[in-house]
């Protein structure tokens, strides 16, 4: 279920802009890695290319190379469907499809995989994946309704839901919590602290005291100035960053002297 | 305790808000106004066809009922036949434009379709009479011959091509440009949030297509369909023209008999028509209102019923 994502010196295109540059980094199985840093530093376009959506915007490319398990996503004739398959990802807004009720929310990825599933097999999946969200005691009696009627919280439990229910191995949180409340936002954090133990978890945040509390490794991006490409300053374990940082740009921007 | 007198706080009323609200009250009225004019126009013209001697009916009909049946299955069998046709094309052309083609490409695409929304419809009959009849009449010929044991396919074939299915060929070229651009607004506006999720779950384009951008625009694909379809039920000159009528209920797509359609029935026979004839014609006028109008209200309750799911909340 769980594996390790290794990136070789990535560069990050939008058309001929190059907006990350330089990125190596491994991130091990079953842990939570945060990308810190502050806005246009890149961290959201890097997150993008562990699982190949940053190609979905046009003239967007990559050169280098992302191995997960050592199979390199940007290796000739690897299909970005079946990237994404493996990588799931949770976005800064809840995004549970309006049209579709929440059990079908639920099972959107796996209808994808296979057409035919057997009622029975649906609804198991169903719970198995809202009890994966922490989301199945407060949704068990309206699985028919729709998923836009939930509170934002729970919408975005669902899209964890959703991500969840096509057991992936990686999974991708792009500040999921940005546009949550703070007991959402605690319900997140504390499913991403259970989630660990199964998956491989790699979360953008803005906010420094949730990488605190939710991570094991941080890494801090960080941008020159405006029109200079983003680049990884410094990686470690979450307490080093936060307490005993080696490089003085992290230090000034965990202490709050910018950003 | 002692109540307290409740008094309503008054907002206060600005001018500007004033005329602005007077002026939409006045533009909806209006349209209700006009509205409600020609319905009762129609309702009071038509009344004396209803009571109207056999006589005054020409052909073989006594009543106003069979006399005004096959015209409104006419109407409804070409209108329904354009539509199956141009619905898909539509689609099809729509999310070429928003979610396919390159950008130059798909502008360029857009205006030639709003081009075709300008030409008027006799320039439709006269390329329908024209052009395609007799392009279509072999195929036709063909269609008779082989699927001739399928009831709307049977024969004898139309020498001239000129029949209910070619019209509806035309009504579907009419109608083309502006579901098109509806569709094409509708499926431009899906939330790019929604796209990505699809594409983050591991669908592909055309997955994504199906989950994401045709649920969020059915209900404008409807409206888009019942404008269409509107404009099929009540196009005269692209039908008079091509069109040889004839006064049955007929079923067969292919051959020179045909059921004429309520508009072009009431262009072809207002010029001799007098008395209460004028009066017949102007009732069925009034069916086809009518039949507009149901049309209209049964698309609205397939809208409502799936509100709560269409993506508005």
């Amino acid at each position: 279920m769980s594996k390790r994502i290794e990136v070789n010196d990535l560069n990050v295109y939008y058309s001929n802009f190059l907006a990350v540059e330089g990125v190596s980094i491994v991130i091990e199985p079953r842990t939570v890695t945060a990308f810190i840093g502050p806005s246009g530093c890149g961290k959201s376009t890097f997150i993008r290319t562990l699982n190949r959506m940053h190609e979905v915007i046009p003239g967007a490319r990559v050169e280098g190379e992302v191995l997960i398990d050592g199979n390199n996503l940007y290796g000739p004739g690897v299909d970005p469907v079946l990237v994404r398959r493996q990588v799931g990802m949770v976005f800064q807004r809840p995004n549970p499809f309006p049209t579709m009720s929440i059990q079908d929310n639920v099972l959107a990825g796996l209808k994808l995989n296979n057409r035919r599933m057997s009622k029975t097999d649906a609804d198991d999946l169903t719970e198995k994946a809202l009890r994966g969200a922490n989301l199945w005691n407060e949704v068990k009696d309206r699985l028919a309704r729709p998923g836009s009627g939930l509170s934002g919280g729970q919408q975005q439990r669902l899209c964890i839901a959703r991500a969840i229910a096509v057991e992936p191995d990686v999974i991708l949180m792009d500040e999921p919590c940005s546009a949550l409340d703070p007991i959402s936002t605690l319900a997140i954090e504390d499913l991403i602290e259970e989630m660990k133990s199964e998956y491989t978890i790699v979360i953008v945040t803005h906010n420094m005291q949730q990488a605190s509390r939710v991570s094991d490794r941080t890494a801090f991006f960080n941008i020159a100035g405006t029109g200079k490409p983003g680049k990884l300053i410094e990686y470690d374990d979450t307490t080093t960053i936060f307490s005993n940082p080696s490089v003085q740009a992290t230090e000034d921007y965990v202490s709050g002297r910018f950003g | 305790m002692t109540t307290v007198a409740a008094t309503t706080i008054k907002a206060r009323q600005r001018p500007g808000d004033r005329i602005f609200s007077s002026a939409t009250l006045i533009a909806g009225s209006l349209i209700l106004a006009v509205l409600a004019a020609v319905a009762i126009f129609l309702l009071v013209e038509s009344l004396p066809a209803f009571v109207a001697d056999p006589a005054e009916f020409s052909g073989d009909t006594t009543n106003f009922w069979s006399y005004v049946g096959p015209l409104i299955f006419g109407t409804i069998y070409a209108a329904i036949l354009a539509l199956i046709m141009a619905v898909p094309v539509a689609i099809g052309i729509a999310l070429f434009i928003s979610h396919f083609a390159p950008r130059r490409l798909a502008q360029g695409l857009g205006y030639l379709i709003d081009l075709l929304a300008a030409v008027p419809s006799v320039v439709f009959g006269l390329w329908g009479i024209g052009v395609l009849a007799p392009l279509v009449q072999p195929f036709y010929t063909n269609l008779v011959d082989w699927f001739g044991w399928f009831a709307p396919f049977a024969g004898p074939v139309s020498g001239t091509g000129r029949t209910i299915f070619t019209v509806a060929i035309v009504l579907a070229v009419m109608i083309l440009p502006i579901i098109t651009a509806i569709c094409r607004e509708i499926f431009l506006q899906t939330p790019l949030l929604h796209e990505e999720a699809a594409l983050a779950l591991g669908a592909t384009r055309w997955e994504m297509i199906r989950m994401a951008v045709l649920p969020f625009g059915l209900p404008g694909i409807i409206s888009a369909s019942m404008l269409g379809l509107g404009r099929a039920l009540g196009e005269t000159m692209a039908v008079a023209m091509v069109l040889s009528p004839s006064r049955e209920v007929i079923f067969q797509l292919l051959t020179s008999q045909n059921s004429n359609t309520i508009a072009s029935n009431i262009a072809l026979n207002f010029p001799e028509a007098n008395g209460v004839g004028v009066n017949i014609l102007l009732a069925t006028g009034l069916m086809l209102f009518v039949v507009t109008l149901i049309v209209n209200m049964l698309a609205r309750a397939i809208i409502n019923s799936r509100k709560a799911f269409s993506g508005a909340n």
